[in-house]
């Protein structure tokens, strides 16, 4: 570790994981419910613990991109944080107001008060205070990088990454107009939604991709660089109108259905050049790298974004398409795959990388940490099959058929089973990622070639 | 990029290029599906195309080529040190885009007039979008040609070229397949 506020970062991994492993046991809830359906039923309903499931999501990943901020900034610019203590201090309130919001939602706190109830918007329901926390939070944050930004060395990763967490700032600002039109209501939820995970997120992917690209493969910069210039382009390019093909079916005029279409067949491309990207540097790459597993989850990140996001995205995107399959459990085995390859596995990229320098030493519990990968991927891989075939059923039996939604769902069983079998995969692979992160034990493969194999 | 040989080679900006093919995979994948969706309907599509002014779209097609002409040609006479006739030529285009931009204008206005907006047959749905976007860079590129006619380095006045350029092609290929096609 060359600066020492970089050390920042590792308190924020930690809420990361913390957050990432309630992220996955609700999950795990979720899928039993839908075996089991009457599950916890009165203590705690599905859609707290669905909204617990997605939204602790979105907020562990948010905390892991600002961890990774805190320990790559430093690095590009060349200089330490322009203040450490305003970095805790924004974690102190981040965490806060993740606790309020969960206690909120789960005891439903001071119902109808309009700053302290929820809101009762999917994923957009915090209590007005917790929302008006996490903009001073990201307040203090944008001040805080981009006054090191502006001290320092500006670098191509850097003018991205802030790119992209500024966007992340300003577009959640829409979180706070509510407009009492359903239509109106639902349009300005995508520009926070959508315009998150396939606008200004993939900046931060982009560029957190290419850092790491640089440290574990040693390509030049200038190489790197140009290939994450043309990234971003095509990510803004397709994903801005790409908004479009969430408005189908709200209430938004019809043209919207060739606009969202065609951008967003386009949003493929981005996360095919990020796949090509990765796998070039590494066959370029001179250097040798010690630390495996952090290069395992890059590979793995762009390549399953690509088919997470790009391919089952595609999958459904078409509105003729999208007319048949909207909302049915399509929808569901895109989402898990996306978020998990694009965002999750960058993440864990990025913390299987940093983890050993925060803590000063080799890398370690390696074959621990790849094993955790195909764990959990090959558990999200069996999941998004079941879910696709799943919703496949569900279209015909539904859509094209009619059959009684609550009918059909009987009909899926037996796929619901089998995910919940994916989900403990899945489950397993992350406790077993997180306990290879915090519990470092003596190395198993030797980096020393001169070394054999114990 | 890796293979920086077929890259090195592209004259200009490598982003201009991303660009000029990101556009042309949306105009190409537009028009496809206005072909695709005009198989299924071609009486109602031949008889909406007959509401369209013809000679109007014609005059632009040469407005507007004469204007990516003249950036051509700015750009020629700037990397040969001639700024001011660059510079003339660059405002020259301009003005005809602003041309081009006017009679579109009457076009969409005398649409309106006779009670043809974008929902009226599926055939305007695409008209609206393909030519309006088609318009939208049209004004952008104005803009961009005033912009390198002030700032008039010679990799500012190519990459505005290519950028008209492509407006050009974007038009050419939207002229037949929209007006003409019977």
């Amino acid at each position: 570790m060359k600066y020492q506020s970089q050390k920042i970062a590792l308190a924020y991994f930690a809420v990361a994981m913390a957050l990432f492993a309630v992220q996955v046991l609700m999950g795990l809830l979720a899928g039993w419910i839908y075996v089991s359906p009457n599950f916890l039923s009165e203590l705690l309903p599905f859609n707290i613990v669905r909204m617990l499931h997605s939204n602790a999501l979105i907020v562990w990943l948010i905390t892991g991109f600002f961890g990774a901020a805190y320990f790559l900034i430093p690095e590009e610019s060349e200089r330490e944080i322009h203040s450490p203590t305003l970095a805790y201090v924004q974690l102190a309130i981040l965490v806060v107001g993740t606790l309020g919001a969960v206690l909120t939602y789960a005891f439903n706190l001071f119902e109808g008060n309009w700053l302290l109830g929820k809101e009762g918007r999917e994923f957009l329901e915090q209590p007005k205070w917790v929302k008006a926390g996490i903009v001073v939070a990201a307040l203090m944050f944008l001040y805080n990088v981009s006054m090191t930004v502006l001290k320092g060395k500006k670098t191509a990763i850097t003018n991205i990454l802030l790119l992209g967490l500024w966007g992340l700032a300003l577009l959640f600002l829409f979180a706070f107009y509510n407009p009492a039109n359903l239509s109106l209501d639902k349009m300005y939820w995508w520009y926070v939604v959508h315009l998150w995970v396939e606008g200004v997120w993939e900046l931060i992917m982009a560029s957190i991709l290419a850092y790491l690209m640089l440290k574990l493969t040693g390509v030049d910069r200038e190489v790197v660089e140009k290939w994450l210039y043309v990234i971003v382009a095509a990510a803004l390019f397709s994903g801005i109108l790409g908004t479009g093909h969430h408005y189908y079916w709200i209430g938004a005029p019809g043209y919207w259905q060739w606009i969202g279409s065609i951008f967003s067949s386009l949003e493929v491309i981005p996360f095919f050049a990020m796949m090509a990207f990765a796998f070039v540097m590494v066959w370029k790459g001179r250097r040798d790298h010690p630390n495996k597993a952090a290069l395992l989850w890059s590979l793995g990140c762009a390549t399953l974004a690509f088919f997470g996001a790009g391919v089952w995205g595609f999958l459904h995107t078409l509105h003729g398409v999208n007319y048949y399959t909207h909302g049915t459990q399509i929808t569901a085995a895109h989402g898990h795959l996306a978020f998990f390859g694009a965002y999750v596995a960058l993440n864990l990229a990025i913390f299987s990388y940093a983890m050993p320098i925060l803590k000063g030493r080799d890398p370690y519990n390696q074959v621990m940490n790849m094993g955790s990968f195909w764990l959990m991927s090959g558990g999200m891989a069996f999941m998004t099959f079941v879910l696709t075939f799943a919703g496949t059923v569900q279209t015909h039996l539904q859509r094209v058929l009619g059959d009684y939604y609550m009918d059909v769902q009987d009909q899926l069983a037996v796929f619901y089973w089998m995910r919940f079998g994916a989900g403990v995969a899945v489950v397993i692979g992350a406790l077993v990622f997180i306990y290879a992160m915090w519990v470092p034990r003596r190395e198993v493969i030797s980096t020393d070639a001169t070394q054999p194999a114990e | 990029m890796s293979d920086a040989s077929l890259i090195d080679e592209l004259p200009g900006e490598l982003l201009i290029w991303v660009l000029i093919v990101s556009e042309l995979l949306v105009f190409g994948a537009g028009l496809v599906a206005f072909m695709g969706v005009r198989l299924t309907d071609p009486a109602g599509f031949a008889e909406a195309q007959s509401h369209l002014y013809r000679t109007g779209a014609a005059l632009n097609t040469v407005v507007l080529i004469s204007s990516g002409f003249l950036a051509a040609k700015a750009l020629h006479w700037r990397q040969t040190d001639r700024r001011r006739p660059a510079r003339l030529a660059l405002i020259a285009a301009a003005a005809l885009g602003v041309v081009f931009l006017v009679i579109k204008g009457a076009e969409y206005a005398g649409k309106a007039a006779q009670g043809i907006a974008w929902d009226t047959h599926p055939f305007f749905t695409f008209y609206y979008l393909l030519t309006g976007f088609h318009a939208a860079h049209v004004a952008a590129g104005v803009a961009l040609l005033l912009l390198v006619a002030w700032r008039d380095a010679v990799p500012n006045i190519q990459a505005s070229a290519q950028f008209w350029h492509m407006v050009d092609l974007v038009w050419v290929l939207l002229f037949p397949v929209i007006y003409l096609l019977g």
